[in-house]
């Protein structure tokens, strides 16, 4: 019997799959617009990815001494995960903040804490990404002070600061303060960048919350590249030229199972992107039109039983990435269905780069899948289907109508569902989850917090305040309060604030007595 | 009168990660089932207000953070407060198997881990709570 006949075969986002592909399809080669095929001629052979593996737990000490770890063992970027708390805008004695201290990323309160982080580590030579959005402002305004002590110039600092609180609104809901002020504090860092920082990312504009919270690839590159639009509208509204902070702007996307379809999703992204900033903003630099992003395999794909089948996993979602055409990577560790991973586990996450960089020969050539009959419409079929989305979005009169209504959210809630309803009937296969399941799996070893990181941080905060000039904080914020009312730049006064060691809570706190806080109207 | 059961799903703490709280109270839902969904960031005391004003049998809380140790156990005590300790407490997400034991200690009905297939819950709120109507 011909299981062909019966059974209709379609990516995980729902494309329908022809029974064989044969039409050539021709696309520019890699480096020439629109870049579909990758934004260098030679790709791989000139610079591998930035191998950059997302790491913080419990206090500065602690991830410092990580840090270093993976700088030792051939890492080359550092990715600053930090806590709920400080994600939140509290400092970690905030009653909000029990319990949470340290536990999914590094609690950072102040000036002090950064310090120690970056303690022994060269700015001026390591490039760094923070994944921070509603007080990113504060915490790059840490980052930039502890350069400025060691005596490394602003121009010379290079890394990415995450910065994209559309998708919080949309996925991760990590927002304090309503769109409109928050989308002010983003543009306010997009100029502050333009002017002073010329080698830092100030946002990465990321669909891998999206794609985690549940939406399909298509949605995530959708919703994540209409953010962008988004972004370059208030940026050009505030009077930039798009060709000033255009080069300047990045991606961010999940790494996920569907092998083709991934790699066709990051193929269209750069399509896409080039045309918008070709002609949507007329933009002339070459450098605009590129679209570069961060890859990260998909932490939700990961299974909580039989774990070691997550080294699996993520090196074939590393492998569509690389294939894929990704500037830098992160790859998860086999224990993150249970918890922050171990220094083994994410020492094989690191590995498993290693040997595709290093063993496969796919880095061998650029764009090594350009000109498969079935790729390239299958990134025609992905381009298609987003595009129909911006449109969409664009009648709604863009991102803030479209997350007010409760669009995206709601396109993204109703895609979790079906699948976990496929999953649910066995039409979708999670190996050792719903088919060839094992009993009495034997439990591994996981990192253990330190159950005296939140006192130890606890009380370290409490020394700096001890030690800090009460006037100084006191009239910092109240400048920057000030200047929050009006329209001028809050970047260059919260440098002021935190030079003074204010704290992340206090910033953000005299932030929200201006701006306000946000509510969503929950949609299921 | 409605013989609907009735729950409460709520996202106590920081943590912004609904997607699993959202699709549990879809199926509970599409299982016939009342269901109040409590949006985020609730603290504990907002929890048992709300579970005392919807009047639910079930409470469900999804926290993937790792503050259930910090949270679960206040959510248990403010039940015994108000003499509440009938209302059915199942925690869902990240929670390790030394401390979903600790929970169940303090009188958590059920914890869900990753993998854990909606049928399970459905019907383990089924039975529970027929037992105890």
């Amino acid at each position: 019997m011909s299981l062909t006949a019966t059974k209709s075969y379609r990516t995980l986002s729902g494309l329908p799959l022809d029974p064989v592909y044969s039409q050539p399809i021709d696309a520019a080669k890699p480096g020439e617009f629109p870049y579909t095929r990758g934004i260098h001629e030679n790709m791989y052979r000139g610079k591998l990815w930035t191998m950059r593996q997302f790491a913080g737990f419990a206090t500065a000490e602690d991830t410092n001494a990580r840090y270093r770890y993976l700088l030792a063992q051939g890492q080359n970027g550092l990715s600053v995960a930090f806590d709920l708390p400080t994600l939140m805008g509290y400092d970690s004695d905030h009653p909000a903040s029990q319990g949470e201290v340290g536990k999914c990323g590094v609690a950072i309160s102040s000036l002090a804490d950064m310090e120690t982080l970056f303690r022994g580590i060269p700015l001026g030579e390591v490039t760094v990404s923070m994944t921070i959005n509603s007080p990113a402002s504060i915490l790059w305004a840490m980052y930039l002070a502890v350069a400025e002590q060691q005596g490394v110039s602003w121009d010379r600092v290079s890394g990415t600061l995450q910065n994209d609180i559309l998708k919080e609104y949309i996925a991760q809901k990590e927002y304090i303060y309503p769109p409109r002020p928050s989308m002010r504090l983003v543009t306010d860092s997009i100029e502050f960048a333009t002017k002073y920082t010329p080698r830092f990312n100030p946002i990465s504009i990321s669909g891998y919350h999206i794609r985690e919270a549940g939406s399909t690839a298509v949605q995530e590159l959708a919703f994540t590249l209409r953010d962008g639009i988004e972004y370059v509208d208030w940026a050009l509204e505030r009077g930039l030229a798009v060709d000033s902070f255009a080069p300047r702007l990045s991606f961010f996307f999940n790494a996920h199972n569907d092998f083709f379809e991934e790699i066709a999703k990051y193929r269209a992204a750069r399509k896409i992107w080039a045309r918008v900033m070709r002609d949507r903003y007329g933009a002339k630099d070459e450098r605009s039109q590129r679209l570069r992003f961060h890859a990260q395999t998909a932490g939700c794909s990961l299974t909580w039983q039989q774990p070691q089948n997550n080294i699996v996993r993520t090196a074939v979602q590393a492998m569509a990435a690389v294939l894929g055409g990704c500037q830098s990577l992160h790859t998860n560790s086999l224990d993150e269905a249970y918890a922050l991973p171990s220094e083994h586990a994410v020492t094989v996450a690191l590995r498993t780069q290693q040997v595709i960089a290093y063993e496969t020969g796919i880095t061998a050539e650029p764009d090594p899948l350009g000109g498969s009959y079935f790729l390239e419409k299958l990134t025609l079929d992905v381009e298609e289907a987003a595009n129909a989305y911006i449109r969409r979005i664009d009648e709604m009169g863009g991102m803030i109508p479209a997350i007010e209504r409760g669009f995206p959210q709601t396109e993204i809630a109703n895609a979790s569902y079906e699948f976990q309803r496929s999953v649910e009937l066995g039409e979708s296969v999670i190996v050792g989850v719903n088919k060839f399941t094992e009993k009495d799996e034997k439990p591994i070893e996981l990192l253990q917090i330190d159950r005296t990181a939140e006192q130890r941080q606890v009380e370290k905060l409490r020394s700096v305040k001890a030690k800090r000039s009460a006037s100084d904080v006191e009239k910092a914020l109240a400048n920057l309060k000030k200047v929050a009312e009006g329209t001028e730049n809050t970047m260059p006064f919260i440098l002021d604030a935190v030079r003074a060691y204010a704290t992340v809570g206090e910033i953000s706190a005299s932030l929200g007595e201006v701006f306000g806080s946000y509510t969503e109207t929950s949609v299921l | 009168m409605d013989h609907r059961i009735r729950v409460l799903v709520a996202k106590p703490g920081l943590d912004g990660h609904d997607r699993g709280a959202k699709v549990i109270a879809r199926a509970l839902r599409d299982a016939g089932m009342e269901v109040v969904y409590t949006g985020l960031r609730q603290t504990p005391e907002m929890i048992v207000n709300a579970a005392l004003q919807e009047d639910v049998q079930v409470i469900g809380l999804s926290i993937l953070s790792g503050a259930h140790n910090a949270i679960v156990p206040r959510v248990m005590e403010l039940l015994k407060e108000k003499q509440m300790s009938d209302v059915l407490v199942i925690v869902g997400g990240i929670v390790p198997d030394e401390d979903a034991a600790q929970l169940k200690r303090i009188g958590v009905a059920q914890v869900y881990q990753p993998g854990a297939t909606l049928d399970s819950i459905v019907n383990f709120i089924r039975s529970s709570v027929k037992q105890t109507a």
